[in-house]
């Protein structure tokens, strides 16, 4: 393509043309910045950003883009909506953490505005609350952890609300890892460091959530200074250690949250297109526990690292917890 | 506006800028000016250890290789600080339980594994790893629970909004997938050491741009504590923790950095 006479033509139909993108004598400093590694192939795509810069429109994003930030945005109302039915259950959440978990609905509710609000993304219809079954049923309303979201009984003290509250924020979490490399678009740097943001934030959510089951394990909930208790399923630390031996137990003795913890497909490949389970102590073809020149526990190593997982295995965990029609996990 | 008169504009440009300095300076005014460059000149030159340095820093490099390494710098003065922590003469801060010790051993192995492996996947992707840096902890006082609690806070929250401003500077995926699964450790580390602190501070406006949900309102519908800038160059979006580029974190770093082992990163702006 001739590009002068592109912009010649342009010119001629447009006489404001030059002045929309750059003032007139910027106009090749910004194509070249641009055009770093740039391959010919590439030039329409970049031409197409810069005259949607020029005319305003946002372009669409790539499909793969898209199809991250759905999973991460459906994610996130399946986690507003758990917390908020526990914020409006009397004597679910005992009174030392209503405040936290308030936080946390706040958060979540950030992250979705966050994600809406992503220029480009065609966000889908918002979910409703009535879209999800948080007992793990597929909509039966039947499944293992139906007693998450009802006060007292096995959920005393809310043990099992945050049990689940840990095994959802420990699949976002592993589900933004996941997704993260296909945000890494020259045109997508912002959208990468959002996920990002909102990825570290989960982590914290999560980490308090361990802390809370420490203290609910030694009935000293408001403190921080439970002991963890291996092997970690009930009193996790507030890192994954292994795979936290299969995670939490629902009340019928079953742990509906293994794949949670486990590994995704493919379980070994390059650190950017593999997804091991939780206990991998194997980092770009090294194994840390012999391979650093210090001797480091199996346990330790797999604390360092938390590991990401395909979206598929996610959906996979996810439509466990929403019904049939919902058309969410798709 | 047409072609012509634009392309006569950046030729005048050009041409002014070609024409010899006409103006006459005094001969003695000249040679202080040129004295003055020479000058300066050899004081960068005498402080740089790499291009691009600002004088009397290391800096950390470009590409792939300089973000490798900015991340290697964090996580020796990270292991630098569990160590001593560890090591101090009444083993830990004085009256630490068992249950903090345990935590602080965790804290230290894991800094310690990121560190070594960080090193270790730099060397072997062909790049050269930052020398072994001198941390400065004088600030700290190693026998105070509340001192040590808030020095590992800061690293720990510095290290969390470091990891999420240098996502963008990547380039090779199997790096970023690397930085995320170790992000998300950190983001852990923090957020209990501030629930040890304060408890229930695991997130607060200070690292995170918080979001308050209007009741009764759709999901999502409310107010940020700090208005978002969707540039990225300014507030993070809501919910979001509150990532920050090199250099800014390398302002407060530097303040736990011996002289002669300060950083900079004057290619990732």
């Amino acid at each position: 393509m001739n590009v002068f006479e592109l912009i010649s033509e342009l010119e001629k139909a447009d006489p404001e043309f030059l002045d929309r993108t750059n003032p007139r004598r910027q106009v090749f400093k910004h194509l070249g910045n641009t055009g770093k590694k740039i391959t010919a192939a590439a030039v329409p795509a970049v031409f197409a950003s810069f005259f949607n810069k020029a005319y305003g429109q946002s372009s669409t994003l790539p499909a793969g883009v898209q199809a991250v930030l759905t999973l991460a945005l459906q994610l996130e109302y399946l986690e507003y909506y758990f917390y908020d039915t526990a914020l409006n259950t009397p004597g679910l959440i005992p009174s030392q953490e209503v405040a936290a978990i308030q936080l946390i609905r706040n958060d979540e509710a950030g992250h979705i505005n966050s994600l809406r609000g992503i220029s480009g993304f065609a966000a889908p219809t918002a979910p409703t609350r009535a879209n999800f079954d948080y007992s793990g049923g597929s909509g039966s309303g039947t499944g293992p952890l139906a007693a998450a979201l009802t006060a007292g009984g096995p959920n005393a003290n809310g043990a099992l609300f945050f049990a689940s509250a840990q095994a959802f924020s420990d699949t976002g979490q592993r589900a933004y890892k996941g997704g993260a490399p296909i945000l890494n678009t020259d045109a997508t740097k912002n959208i990468l460091e959002a996920a990002l943001n909102i990825h570290s934030v989960e982590a914290r959510h999560n980490s308090h959530f361990r802390t809370v089951r420490r203290a609910i394990a030694a009935s000293t909930l408001g403190v921080a200074t439970a002991p963890a208790v291996a092997p970690y399923d009930t009193a996790p630390k507030s890192w994954i250690s292994g795979t936290d031996n299969g995670g939490p137990k629902a009340p019928d003795g079953s742990q509906p949250a293994k794949a949670v913890y486990g590994a995704g497909t493919p379980a070994t490949g390059t650190p950017d297109a593999s997804f091991p389970a939780d206990d991998n102590t194997m980092q770009a073809g090294v194994n840390l526990t012999s391979g650093l020149g210090t001797t480091y526990t199996a346990a330790q190593v797999s604390e360092a690292f938390d590991e990401p997982l395909d979206a598929a295995t996610v959906k996979s965990i996810a439509r466990m917890f929403v019904t049939p029609t919902s058309g969410l996990f798709i | 506006m047409s072609t012509s008169s634009s392309t006569n504009e950046v030729q005048s440009v050009v041409s002014e800028l070609d024409k010899p300095l006409l103006t006459p300076i005094k001969r003695r005014s000249f040679f202080m000016y040129a004295g003055a460059t020479a000058g300066a000149t050899a004081l960068v030159l005498a402080g740089c250890s790499k291009d691009d340095s600002s004088p009397g820093t290391i800096d950390v490099g470009s590409g792939d290789a300089g973000i490798l390494n900015y991340a290697y710098a964090l996580e020796q003065l990270e292991a630098a600080f569990y160590a001593q922590v560890k090591s101090t003469a009444n083993g830990f801060y004085t009256n630490a339980s068992a249950v903090e010790k345990q935590i602080f051993d965790d804290l230290a192995g894991h800094e310690a594994i990121h560190r070594d492996f960080l090193k270790a996947a730099i060397s072997a992707n062909g790049f050269t790893p930052l020398q072994d840096l001198k941390p400065d902890f004088s600030s700290i006082t190693f026998t105070d629970r509340t001192s040590v609690l808030k020095a590992a806070q800061t690293f720990e929250d510095t290290g969390v909004a470091a990891y999420n401003g240098a996502g963008r500077f990547i380039t090779n995926n199997a790096f970023l997938a690397l930085a995320g699964k170790i992000v998300s450790v950190e983001a852990r580390h923090a957020a209990l050491i501030r629930d040890l602190v304060t408890y229930n501070s695991f997130v607060g406006s200070d690292i995170v741009n918080t979001f308050t949900q209007t009741a009764g309102a759709a999901p999502g519908t409310g107010t940020s504590s700090l208005t978002p800038d969707t540039n990225g160059t300014g507030n993070s979006g809501p919910g979001q923790e509150r990532s920050k580029r090199p250099a800014a974190i390398l302002s407060s770093v530097n303040n736990f950095l011996a002289s002669g082992s300060k950083l900079s990163a004057n290619s990732f702006m």
